[in-house]
């Protein structure tokens, strides 16, 4: 089997794998990370959204095999500790969430909009999340903590 | 998925080279077509031959009127592309619109040109610029490249390397996008380069095509109103959950006034 090495959320991490592993499957089964989702496993849905060399990728449309050599980062890189980074106590003090399963992609997203940019307007978010679906809030509360959480992040 | 071999070749010697030797293999841009592909068992080849660690295959170039891209550039390299954005803006426009931002971030020029799926946006400005493919081997017209349905006039082991685009004198893209997908319903391409008009329609058949009643039309005069009461015909065009054939026809004609309209 050929082998794969990548750095994830800081961790140099490696390991013998089936050409055909996704890198979300290789994140979840073989690293036990499982903040990252499956949603739909078809690409439309954005539950398993993390960042690979800084952009925001779909884990379940891309091999682990492609990821070596990179860096990758999910959900769990973003808390320092208890502290929740910016764009997470956003979604908490906004309530942008409802069973919370598209959580960690929404987040991840956000936070790949608010490095690109930090001034986000609502229809900015709005079209930086046609790749992520919710099926509980119908967005809005989403919207507000994503706004929000930009703006804390350059605070 | 079945399992398959995973190749990773640094040059494009290499990358035929392992086609060639494989049982059946199978060049691999972005994948953001050919996983899922892979995942739903509709494809098995025996090697899979991944193009990312090939710098040729990168980079976009400004030269004399005509803007090269090469094939391993993501449509969020071309929608973010300075260069592009000045020479074409309506090609930086078009990147800026296919799929979502996480697909734009991985699926590449060259693999939604070779993979020719019936609703992708980059075949309309292949054809609407009367753009060329340039493969490893020979170069080949816009028009003559995209043969059917998902299919191309690639050879068996034919690699795209970059897409050459002359820079028109003004273009735009509109598309009325599937709303979960974002794959175009109907996405209309117009350009104008001195006397010569062109319009390319994407989603609506099995095929991208040029409207050359349109392009006659416009020829005399640039304008929506031109278009408006022009409809192409719908015989072969797709008919499904998304849209009947007679409501793409007339989007067409919408798209394509539209276009007009915003490229002024």
């Amino acid at each position: 089997m050929p082998s794969v090495s990548m750095t994830v959320n800081g961790n140099a991490v490696g390991g013998d794998i089936e050409g055909r592993t996704l890198l979300v499957d290789f994140i979840r089964e073989h690293l036990r990370l499982t903040g990252t989702h499956v949603g739909c496993d078809t690409s439309q849905c954005g539950a398993c959204v993390v960042h690979v060399d800084g952009t925001s990728v779909k884990s379940c449309t891309m091999l682990a095999l492609q990821a070596d050599g990179c860096q990758v980062e999910t959900i769990e890189s973003l808390a320092d500790g208890d502290t929740l980074h910016p764009m997470q106590e956003a979604f908490r003090e906004h309530h942008g969430l409802q069973c919370g399963f598209c959580t960690p992609g929404m987040v991840m997203t956000a936070v790949a909009m608010a490095k690109e940019n930090p001034n986000l307007t609502e229809s900015d978010v709005r079209r930086g999340l046609e790749g992520n679906f919710c099926r509980c809030t119908g967005y809005q509360n989403i919207v507000e903590s994503i706004v929000a959480g930009a703006k804390a992040m350059q605070g | 998925m079945y399992e398959f071999n995973f190749n990773r070749p640094a040059s494009v010697a290499d990358a035929l080279a392992a086609v060639a030797d494989a049982d059946d293999g199978q060049f691999m841009a972005g994948g953001q077509t050919m996983i899922p592909v892979l995942k739903q068992r509709l494809a098995m080849p025996s090697d899979v031959v991944e193009l990312a660690k090939i710098d040729d295959l990168k980079g976009i170039a400004v030269d004399g009127g005509t803007v090269t891209i090469g094939a391993m550039m993501t449509h969020s390299e071309v929608h973010n592309s300075s260069d592009v954005a000045s020479a074409i803006p309506a090609l930086a426009d078009l990147a800026g619109m296919i799929g979502d931002p996480h697909v734009r971030n991985r699926g590449t020029i060259g693999g939604s040109v070779a993979n020719n799926d019936p609703a992708a946006d980059y075949p309309a400005a292949v054809v609407g610029l009367g753009a060329t493919v340039v493969t490893d081997r020979r170069e080949m017209a816009g028009d003559d490249f995209f043969v059917d349905l998902f299919e191309t006039a690639l050879a068996e082991g034919e690699l795209i390397t970059a897409v050459r685009f002359p820079v028109p004198d003004k273009a735009a893209y509109m598309k009325f996008p599937n709303p979960a997908s974002r794959y175009a319903i109907v996405g209309v391409f117009v350009s104008q380069s001195g006397s010569d008009v062109r319009v390319a329609v994407t989603g609506a058949g099995p095929c991208v095509f040029r409207a050359v009643a349109m392009e006659t039309a416009l020829a005399s005069d640039f304008s929506a109103d031109a278009v408006a009461g022009i409809f192409v015909s719908g015989d072969d065009f797709n008919n499904d959950i998304h849209a009947s054939a007679e409501y793409r026809v007339h989007l067409v004609t919408v798209m394509a006034k539209r276009a007009v309209a915003k490229a002024g």
